[in-house]
């Protein structure tokens, strides 16, 4: 019983560090308090991160969807479009072997470029001086 | 045989143990073995997720199946690299951002329920297990089809060396393995094709596709190594012994096999129409989805500093993967015109590594592209069933032995080898499962288990643990049943080998139906701390709250 007492104690122990200490100083901005405290304010600014992200990300997927997912369809329904040629290649290998790739890099890149502003006006509110 | 494959391929399991012994210097604490301490820079964790990912499916198995279906399979490809924008759209920072290690470890995180933990661990163990069997496999099919020896020691040397480099240097040491490896795989493709296509344009540009059907390009002998009956274009028809031979002359067509299922013409050359719709959209829905519920794929995003770096990463891995899969299409292509003969034995996985000298021939130059594909193939098994054995050891290590407090470094080179044993004796006691359909089956399951948990975990306030388990359970229960019956069952045809075949069509939509259900019908277990895991996931890192 001893004995576990002092394990438990060896692994309680931590140290303490001014710097951290310092760091973990009560929030003084109100917008930040209110993340950190989870008030009704903070949720609903939460809540508005979320959607944008969600809404830029379901947009994006849209695009795909339209862009590739809807090609096997295009190829069952209008065959003319698998056999037509392009530089001497039948389209739906350029299309899926060669230009699909490219496409979603691209998507990729957009939503990067979007999610990273979405997160800097978050970060803008939460900073702003109260005036 | 060719005598630069084994100086190759000793070369490059010495710079894997090297590199893996260089990163032991620095690997130090526990959390160095599971997540690198979190210090890799994006493009080096990029370059490592990208040569942990391409696995023999991507190396040898496109290129392999593009040369016996044609363009119907290019969705395969595709589908692995749409996989991370998926991933990059709905998942990557937030995962990061959670700070949970392992699947089982966000479980906790987001609904704190042990019993969905325990969940989550077993199929996390089934779905390494399901893509690290056919990784040891297809070593030994290599190794069979490069040095003629036993599949056994193709298959147990490569488990044993992965075993070892996992087990002494950890993530830490595998991240700049897996990095190398990448670089390694890219050059062993694109030099050789390069060559290829330039020999191509000497020979007048052959036709992948000529009227007749495909043609030998040399004089070839074909062994056989089942009976079977060739049938010839005007109809004639040849009964084949096992283990019989026949030498067919330069320009001769290659005949029809009955034992080998294959494309020719026209539906090789275009997109297979209606007939084959819901098996297109059903691998669409697993490759898409499938990636974000890898395991092994997901342990390396814990090793980004900040969610941000984690999208960053992501979508360099895109680009790599991406310029990767350029290649193996053209490897299927040119073995169409140059090595047909596979179109008769079969062994449809063996292009890449045999077209460099069936087109360019026995002399010097042919050899020695033939040898470093051969070592990217090495450096494919390798990269990946390292990987996999990580994450199922980090799994073993933190949920089975239960040491996720205070466990130590022996805790989990213990936790690497017991990973390791499982596969590695199903790796030679089931040596006749089908590698490239077991591949796609891993992303099913993962795409009907845990892209749900993940997406609506991320995404939707209103999940509970009840919910979430009862998604897994009939979602992923429903994909890992078709796994079972698919690879052990009796073969099926007409429209339940469609269904149970490429399951994911309606296993993935039945896991978000569910798990929806669920919780909306058990709305009071919500977590009382919702609204900061949501901060958490969301909120930038440098608000510093």
């Amino acid at each position: 019983m001893d004995g576990d007492a002092t394990q438990d104690a060896k692994v309680r122990r931590t140290r303490v560090v001014l710097g951290e200490a310092a760091a973990r100083r009560p929030a003084t901005d109100p917008a930040r308090a209110d993340l950190a405290e989870q008030t009704p304010v903070g949720e609903a600014l939460v809540k508005g991160l979320m959607r944008a992200q969600l809404a830029l990300a379901l947009r994006l997927s849209l695009v795909v969807v339209a862009g590739l997912g809807a090609l096997p369809l295009l190829f069952a329904v209008a065959p003319g479009v698998g056999r037509a040629k392009l530089l001497g290649v039948n389209l739906p290998w350029l299309l899926l072997g060669l230009l699909s790739f490219p496409f979603l890099v691209g998507v990729g890149w957009a939503y990067v470029h979007w999610a990273e502003r979405n997160e800097q006006d978050f970060t803008a509110v939460i900073n702003r001086p109260e005036g | 045989m060719n005598p630069y494959i084994v100086p190759g391929l000793v070369l490059v399991v010495l710079i894997t143990v090297g590199i893996g012994a260089y990163g032991l210097r620095f690997a130090r604490t526990t959390s160095d073995f599971l997540v690198a301490s979190r210090s890799v820079s994006p493009s080096w964790n990029a370059a490592a997720i990208s040569g942990e990912y391409l696995s023999a499916a991507s190396f040898l198995g496109i290129a392999g199946l593009v040369l016996r279906y044609g363009v119907d399979v290019l969705w395969y490809p595709v589908g692995f690299a749409a996989g991370y924008l998926a991933l990059l759209l709905f998942v990557a920072a937030p995962l990061r951002r959670s700070g949970a290690f392992t699947l089982p470890d966000f479980c906790e995180v987001r609904l704190r329920s042990p019993l969905l933990r325990r969940l989550a661990t077993v199929f996390v163990v089934f779905i390494c297990c399901l893509y690290l069997v056919p990784q040891l496999q297809g070593a030994g099919l290599t190794f069979t089809t490069v040095t003629g020896g036993r599949y056994e020691w193709g298959a147990l040397l490569v488990g044993l060396i992965v075993t070892a480099n996992v087990a002494l240097g950890g993530m830490r040491a595998i991240t700049f393995v897996q990095a190398f490896q990448y670089w390694l795989k890219l050059t062993a493709l694109a030099v050789p094709v390069l060559f290829l296509v330039m020999q191509w344009q000497s020979d007048g540009r052959p036709a992948a596709t000529p009227p007749a059907g495909p043609a030998f390009a040399a004089t070839t002998t074909v062994t056989f190594s089942e009976a079977a009956t060739l049938t010839l274009p005007d109809g004639t028809q040849t009964r084949m012994a096992e283990g019989e031979q026949q030498t067919f002359p330069a320009g001769a067509t290659v005949p029809d096999v009955s034992s080998v299922d294959d494309h020719r013409g026209a539906d090789w050359l275009l997109p297979g129409g209606d007939a084959t719709l819901f098996a297109t959209y059903s691998l669409i829905l697993a490759t898409f989805l499938g990636t974000m519920g890898l395991p092994h794929v997901l342990v390396r995003f814990y090793t980004n500093p900040d969610g941000a770096s984690a999208r960053r990463t992501t979508l360099v891995v895109l680009a790599l993967v991406g310029l990767f899969y350029l290649l193996p299409t053209l490897y299927g292509v040119l073995g169409r015109i140059y090595t047909p003969q596979l179109l008769m034995t079969g062994r449809t996985d063996a292009v890449v590594l045999l077209l460099p000298e069936a087109a360019l021939g026995g002399g010097h130059l042919g050899r020695f592209l033939g040898a470093l594909v051969t070592a990217g193939a090495l450096a494919a098994f390798m990269s990946t069933a390292s990987g996999l054995l990580t994450s199922v050891a980090g799994v073993v290590f933190t949920d089975i032995l239960h040491a996720d407090r205070g466990g130590s470094v022996r805790d989990f080179r213990l936790a690497t080898v017991l990973a390791a044993i499982v596969p590695m004796a199903l790796s030679v006691y089931v040596a006749n499962m089908d590698v490239s359909r077991v591949v796609g089956l891993a992303f099913a399951v993962a795409a009907s288990s845990f892209c749900p948990l993940l997406v609506l975990g991320i995404w939707w306030r209103g999940l509970t643990d009840v919910g979430a388990v009862a998604g897994i359970l009939a979602g992923g229960g429903a994909a890992m049943a078709s796994v079972l019956i698919t690879v052990l069952g009796p073969p099926l045809s007409g429209w339940p080998a469609q269904v149970i075949g490429q399951p994911a069509a309606w296993t993935v939509p039945l896991a978000f139906l569910v798990m929806v259900a669920g919780s909306l019908l058990t709305k009071r277990r919500v977590p009382r701390d919702i609204g900061a895991t949501m901060l958490r996931l969301h909120a930038p890192e440098s608000l510093r709250l």
